[in-house]
């Protein structure tokens, strides 16, 4: 009788070892597997960095009021406020100022030289008044209006203020179409 | 000293026990058909497996000086070029052997299609391949943007404004590639990392599974007419292919075909690179520097010509859509045709597809090399007025000759075939538009034409016209086009016929 007992009662030890040992491997495995989401965290977030902490415009001197000559279209090139410490060379922004003629409604407009169609670097022709994007031909006007080719749109525009005597725009990001310029005027189209 | 050099080998044998595992893989049994002309056609695999480690060798070694540094990246080129000993070879063999490595990959996977090898029980090993095939186009893409000239420079603006299209996250997914909001050092060292890093990762975990397939399922023995291929079947007799005495094991024989294949691409790799040298740097990537015609390498030249000649209305589809259904298909090849006849005699959609696919390809890349939709911009300075049109033409014509370059017209139109080509040729357009339908064109624009209204006086007007009107063929009468409705109702094309 006792031994019987004894028996048993060691039986139910070991179940209840048993149980005890599955539970603690369950836990176990969740602890790492908490503790490797925790981990992956930073990772991601530095990994998406860029889009999560994206770093803003700023406003930066173009030249002085005086330096752009009213009805002439030219670019200036300043450096990037985006850019990083070793971008050399490609930290440097360059853009079209449009010195509007006396008597139009605004003085300036300041236009990303990067194509709406896939944003190759377009090229002002001061005698026809255009711009001419070198990879598929598309035209815009002197008021970055959409004139022809592939382009959806006509050129993004920045906003300006000017400040003293200095010609200030707000620019820094590359503009795309669902990011259009800091001025973003509505799509023009013909 | 030889059972010295056996005892020494033996200890390590003991250790390493490679007699049973490495040498059942390098002997495993492979049809005896293969022994045939058409084993010629089993060398593709294993020379584009020998080309990416050609290319991991010269890969780590431009390394050792290349510096991924938008600042830096540009001059550390132009210095292995012209100042470290032999740096102009290794950089001319990484980018022939890159280039020989995408032709013997898409070769291959070709050559795969038509022999129906993709088909049951090799579908993985198929869809593993699609995965090489857009890892080794992927490590193509990212090798052109270490380049960091002002094509890899623009090439990225174009890759961006292409993600940017996408709806809703385009400007997040634009951010995340560029590493910043703007083209810079970021974006550099991100495509460092992909292309040394991430898409080498992929590329050889998904190899070493292609290869454990390769070996597992046999290669697959060359294809014969009216055999179909049965999963019920299949492997039963493909294994009594490879049984004992039936197969031949892969080392030394078949295995020897490779050998000298590879040996004979690696000499042909390395003769290029001799003749042809290293590809650019070409212009330095300056964002001011708008005097520039960004191109991308060749094997995205047919993408190129797809983005420039698609209607305005469909082209974002074309961009975001297309893609996927690419990838989709191949993916999907061996799970709509994983039975039946292998060999391509009886499967003429399989060949014909292939054939205009290559054509299709064949074409674009031209179009995309010759790039006729591209202005050419130093046209209205650079390339005159042909002297056969001048000299018959009046003061007000010439006067029009003259408007017609100061305008910029010649970067799109062409003068005797000199001149961009993206408009029409306009050595002859007083045959083919009389005077009013020209003031119209030039005024309103239209046709992909931009309006010059705004940008012509009316003098100047007069003047293009008067010399457009002229531009025909001697004794050739002007144009006469029809009147919209006329007299009977009927249109009459009178286009180079003379006035009733």
């Amino acid at each position: 009788m006792n031994e019987m007992q004894a028996t048993e009662k060691s039986a139910a030890d070991g179940g209840c070892k048993k149980n005890r040992r599955a539970w603690f491997d369950w836990i176990s495995w969740f602890v790492l597997g908490t503790a490797s989401l925790i981990m992956s965290l930073p990772l991601i977030g530095f990994l998406l960095g860029s889009v999560i902490w994206k770093k803003k415009d700023q406003w930066v001197p173009l030249g002085k009021v005086a330096a752009f000559k009213p009805g002439t279209t030219e670019m200036v090139t300043v450096k990037n406020p985006v850019r990083g410490p070793w971008d050399g060379i490609t930290g440097e922004l360059a853009l079209y100022v449009r010195h509007l003629p006396e008597g139009e409604e605004k003085q300036f407009q300041i236009f990303s030289l990067h194509c709406t169609h896939l944003g190759c670097p377009v090229s002002w022709f001061d005698e026809p008044g255009l711009f001419l994007c070198p990879c598929h031909g598309s035209v815009f006007y002197a008021d970055g209006g959409y004139a022809a080719g592939p382009a959806p749109r006509g050129l993004y525009e920045m906003k300006y203020k000017i400040e003293g005597d200095q010609l200030v725009a707000l620019v820094g990001h590359y503009p795309t179409l669902q990011s259009p310029g800091s001025a973003n005027v509505e799509p023009t189209q013909t | 000293m030889l059972n010295g050099v056996k005892n020494v080998l033996m200890w390590f044998e003991h250790r390493l026990v490679l007699r049973e595992t490495f040498w059942p893989i390098v002997r495993h049994p492979v049809p005896r058909s293969l022994r045939r002309k058409v084993g010629w056609m089993y060398v593709l695999g294993s020379t584009a497996m020998t080309l990416l480690f050609l290319q991991v060798a010269t890969g780590i070694a431009l390394s050792m000086v290349y510096v991924p540094s938008a600042g830096e990246a540009f001059e550390s080129l132009n210095y292995l070029n012209f100042q470290v000993p032999l740096g102009w070879l290794l950089r001319a063999i990484h980018n022939w052997s890159a280039t020989m490595m995408l032709i013997v990959v898409v070769v291959h996977m070709t050559q795969v299609f038509l022999a129906g090898a993709y088909k049951y029980p090799r579908e993985l090993t198929w869809m593993l391949g699609v995965i090489l095939f857009f890892c080794t186009v992927g490590m193509a893409f990212t090798g052109q943007v270490l380049r960091w000239d002002a094509d890899s420079y623009w090439g990225l603006g174009v890759g961006a404004a292409m993600m940017g299209r996408v709806p809703f996250i385009g400007p997040q997914i634009v951010d995340l590639m560029m590493g910043g909001p703007m083209v810079g050092g970021e974006t550099l060292s991100r495509f460092f990392a992909l292309h040394v890093y991430i898409i080498p990762g992929i590329l050889f975990a998904t190899l070493g599974a292609h290869l454990y397939l390769v070996v597992r399922k046999g290669i697959s023995e060359p294809p014969e007419v009216g055999k179909e291929v049965d999963p019920d079947t299949y492997e039963e007799e493909y294994e009594k292919l490879i049984a004992d005495g039936e197969g031949d094991p892969f080392f030394p024989g078949p295995m020897a075909r490779d050998a000298f294949f590879i040996g004979f691409t690696l000499l042909f790799v390395l003769a290029i690179a001799i003749i042809l040298g290293p590809d650019g740097p070409g212009l330095a990537p300056d964002p001011a520097n708008v005097v520039v015609e960004p191109v991308p390498d060749w094997y995205f030249l047919s993408l190129f010509a797809v983005l420039a000649l698609s209607p305005r209305s469909l082209e974002t589809y074309i961009i975001l859509i297309a893609p996927i259904i690419v990838v989709g298909v191949l993916f999907m090849v061996p799970i709509f045709a994983s039975r039946g006849e292998r060999h391509p005699f009886r499967r003429p959609v399989a060949v014909l597809s292939v054939v205009f696919i290559f054509l299709v390809l064949g074409v674009l890349t031209w179009l995309g090399y010759k790039e006729p939709w591209s202005p050419h911009m130093n046209a209205w300075t650079g390339d005159a007025v042909p002297v056969n049109i001048v000299k018959r033409l009046s003061p007000t014509e010439m006067q029009g000759a003259v408007v017609l370059q100061l305008k910029a017209c010649r970067n799109c139109h062409a003068l005797d075939g000199i001149g961009g080509h993206r408009g029409p040729d306009l050595t002859y357009v007083g045959s083919r538009l009389d005077r009013p339908a020209l003031v119209r064109q030039v005024v309103q624009g239209g046709g992909n034409m931009p309006a010059y209204g705004k940008q012509l006086t009316g003098a100047q007007i007069t003047a293009l016209v008067d010399f457009l009107h002229a531009c025909r063929p001697e004794n050739r009468p002007p144009a006469v086009v029809p009147t919209p409705g006329g007299a009977k109702g009927e249109k009459r094309m009178a286009i180079n016929e003379p006035p009733q």
